[in-house]
C-alpha cells in the first residue's frame, strides 16, 4: 500500500484536491441559490424561503431530492442523445474552469508531500479558460435544438449569437491585463500584482499605475453577465416571451444540470475576474508589520458571526431551530478557534480573501438581477458591437502605447 | 508502451473515427458535433507534442467560434436529413482506386518524413513569445495577407446580405 501511494502520490493527491474542490463548489452553488433567493426576497420587501428549517437553510437540500424524484419524460421527435448530452456538457465544462484558479500562494504539505493550492498548473491557463468559455455555447444550442420544440429553438439561436457575441468583448478586455503582466499564468498574474500604489492602495490591475484597468475590468463584468446568461442578459431564458427558453423541455435532474451549471460559471467568472483585476489571494492591506493584525480577521468574523448565531438562536420561533442554530453558531465559534491557531492561520489567507473577493462579486451579481430589466434583443446586439467591443479596442490601444512609452524612457 | 503513446493511439482513434462519423451521419448537426469531436481531439495531440499555445488556439478558434457559427446557421436553416442517393458508376469505379491511391500516397510520404517531424517538436518552454516573434518578423507577409483574406470574404458577406434588401 505504501509503494502504491509512493508511486501515484502525485494522481493520488490531485485526485484529493479535485474532491474537495468539488464538494465545496456544489454546497456552495446549492446555497448560492437560497443565498440569491433570500438577497433578492429582501430587496423587495418579502421573507424568501423560511419553512424548510431554521432560516430555510435546508431549502437547496429539498430542491436537489424533488429534482432527483421528478419524473423524466423525453419530448416526443427529440434528438434523444443530443437531448441527454447538452445538460452533461454544460456542467461539466462550467465545473472545469475552477481547476485552473490558483486559491493561495506557496506550498501546503498532504501526507508529507508539497502540494500547490490549485488543481491544475498551467503556463497558459488564462488561454483555457476561455476554452472552456467558448465551448460552454453548445450546452445551451444544443439543448434548444435537440428539445424539438419552438421556444427552446429560439431561446439557443439567441444565446448562440448573444455568446459569440460577447466573447469578443470578453477577451478583448482582458488583453490589457495580459499586457500588464506579460504572462498568461493567472498564478503569475497575481504575483504581478504585489504591492501597493501610492503606499496605501494595492497594486492590483484595476488600480494599476501605468493603466489602471477599470475600464477593461468593466468590459470584463458586463461581457461575462452575458456570457453566464444572466440578468439583464438573459434573453435565452426569457419567460415573459419564451416559457423558460432553451430548456423549457427539460425536467428533474437535467434541468438542475442546467441550474447548476449557470451558477457554477457565476462563481468560476467571479474567480476569474478577482484573479485578473483583484489581485486574487492577494491581502487588501499592504504586506507590513502594522498590519499584521488583519491575519486575524477571519477568524473574527467567524467568531462574530457564530455569537451572533447564538443569540438569534435561542429566541427562534421553532423549537427545532432552538437547537439548530445554536449548534450553528457553535461550530462557526470552533471554525474561529482553528483559523486563530498560528499554524493555520497564514494559510488560510489566500483562500480567505479570494474566497471573500468571490462572495462579494457573487452579490453584485445577485443585486444586478434584483435592480435591472431585460435588454431588448436589438439593444443588446448594438451594445455589444457598438459600445462593448470598441472600447475594449481603445482600452488595449491605450495600455499598450503607455507601456511602450514607459520602456522607452 | 510509456502514457504518452497510449493518450496518442487514444486520442489519434477518436480523432479518425470521428472523422469518418462526420461523413457517415445523416443529419448536418450530428455531423459539426463530430468535427468538434475531432477538433479537440486533434487540440489534444497538440498538447501531447508540447505545443499548449495551439492546443489552445485550436479550441478557442475552430471548435469555440467557427464551429458554433456552422451550428447556429444549421440551426437557423432548420437543414434536415440528407438524403442518399445509388452511387454513380464513375465514383465506383474511378473515385474508390483514386482515393485508396492518395491514401497510400499521403502515407508514405508521411512515413519517411516522420522522424525528421519528431526531431524538431517544439521545446521552448515560451512558445507564445517565440510563435509572436516568428509571426511578426519572418512570417509578417503571409500573416497579413490572410488578414486581407478575411477582410475581403467579411467585404464579400456584406455585399451578398444587402443585396437581399
Amino acid at each position: 500500500m505504501n509503494g502504491l501511494f509512493a508511486q501515484n502520490a502525485y494522481l493520488l493527491i490531485s485526485l484529493l484536491k479535485v474532491a474537495v474542490v468539488v464538494l465545496v463548489l456544489l454546497t456552495g452553488i446549492a446555497y448560492l441559490t437560497w443565498f440569491e433567493r433570500k438577497v433578492v426576497a429582501h430587496m423587495q420587501s418579502r421573507w424568501g424561503p423560511e419553512r424548510v428549517g431554521p432560516y430555510g437553510l435546508m431549502q437547496p437540500l429539498a430542491d436537489g431530492v424533488k429534482f432527483l424524484f421528478k419524473e423524466d419524460p423525453t419530448p416526443a421527435g427529440a434528438d434523444r442523445f443530443v437531448y441527454f448530452l447538452a445538460p452533461f456538457l454544460s456542467l461539466s465544462l462550467a465545473l472545469c474552469t475552477i481547476a485552473l484558479i490558483p486559491f493561495g500562494p506557496g506550498e501546503i504539505s498532504i501526507f508529507g508531500r508539497s502540494t500547490s493550492l490549485s488543481i491544475a498548473e498551467i503556463n497558459i491557463s488564462l488561454l483555457i479558460v476561455f476554452a472552456f468559455t467558448s465551448l460552454s455555447v453548445y450546452g445551451v444550442a444544443l439543448a434548444g435544438w435537440a428539445s424539438n420544440s419552438k421556444y427552446p429553438l429560439l431561446g439557443s439561436l439567441r444565446s448562440s449569437a448573444q455568446m459569440l457575441s460577447y466573447e469578443l468583448g470578453l477577451t478583448m478586455s482582458v488583453v490589457g491585463i495580459v499586457l500588464l503582466s506579460g504572462t498568461f499564468s493567472l498564478r503569475t498574474i497575481v504575483l504581478a500584482q504585489q504591492g501597493t500604489v501610492l503606499g496605501v492602495l494595492p497594486r492590483w490591475n484595476v488600480f494599476s499605475p501605468i493603466m489602471p484597468q477599470v475600464i477593461g475590468f468593466l468590459c470584463f463584468f458586463i461581457a461575462a453577465l452575458a456570457e453566464t446568461n444572466r440578468v439583464p442578459f438573459d434573453l435565452p431564458e426569457a419567460e415573459t416571451e419564451l416559457v423558460a427558453g432553451f430548456h423549457t423541455e427539460y425536467a428533474s435532474f437535467k434541468f438542475a444540470m442546467f441550474f447548476m451549471a449557470e451558477y457554477a460559471a457565476m462563481v468560476t467568472v467571479s474567480a476569474v475576474a478577482s484573479v485578473l483585476f483583484f489581485g486574487g489571494w492577494l491581502s487588501p492591506f499592504p504586506e507590513n508589520p502594522a498590519f499584521h493584525f488583519t491575519y486575524y480577521l477571519p477568524a473574527a468574523l467567524a467568531a462574530v458571526g457564530g455569537v451572533l448565531l447564538i443569540v438569534n438562536g435561542l429566541r427562534y420561533r421553532s423549537k427545532v431551530g432552538r437547537v439548530v442554530v445554536p449548534v450553528l453558531g457553535l461550530i462557526l465559534l470552533l471554525l474561529a478557534a482553528t483559523c486563530a491557531l498560528p499554524g493555520v492561520n497564514p494559510v488560510i489567507q489566500g483562500p480567505f480573501w479570494l474566497l471573500s473577493k468571490i462572495f462579494f462579486f457573487l452579490f453584485v451579481y445577485v443585486w444586478i438581477r434584483g435592480t435591472l430589466p431585460r435588454f431588448r434583443y436589438d439593444q443588446l446586439m448594438a451594445f455589444g458591437w457598438k459600445v462593448l467591443l470598441p472600447v475594449s479596442l481603445a482600452n488595449v490601444v491605450v495600455t499598450s502605447l503607455l507601456i511602450l512609452l514607459r520602456e522607452k524612457r | 508502451m510509456s502514457a504518452e503513446t497510449v493518450l496518442f493511439i487514444v486520442f489519434a482513434g477518436i480523432a479518425v473515427m470521428a472523422a469518418v462519423n462526420l461523413i457517415w451521419q445523416r443529419h448536418p448537426i450530428h455531423s459539426a458535433l463530430s468535427l468538434i469531436v475531432v477538433m479537440v481531439s486533434l487540440a489534444a495531440l497538440y498538447l501531447l507534442l508540447g505545443a499548449e499555445l495551439l492546443a489552445a488556439v485550436q479550441i478557442i478558434v475552430y471548435a469555440g467560434a467557427i464551429m458554433v457559427l456552422f451550428v447556429f446557421v444549421i440551426m437557423l436553416l432548420n437543414a434536415g436529413e440528407e438524403e442518399r442517393t445509388e452511387v454513380s458508376h464513375a465514383a465506383k469505379f474511378l473515385g474508390v482506386p483514386l482515393a485508396v491511391a492518395l491514401t497510400g500516397l499521403l502515407a508514405w510520404r508521411m512515413w519517411a518524413f516522420a522522424p525528421a517531424a519528431a526531431a524538431s517538436a517544439v521545446t521552448d518552454q515560451n512558445q507564445t513569445k517565440m510563435l509572436s516573434r516568428l509571426l511578426f518578423t519572418d512570417f509578417t507577409f503571409p500573416f497579413e495577407m490572410t488578414s486581407i483574406l478575411i477582410l475581403i470574404a467579411i467585404l464579400g458577406a456584406v455585399v451578398l446580405a444587402k443585396r437581399e434588401q
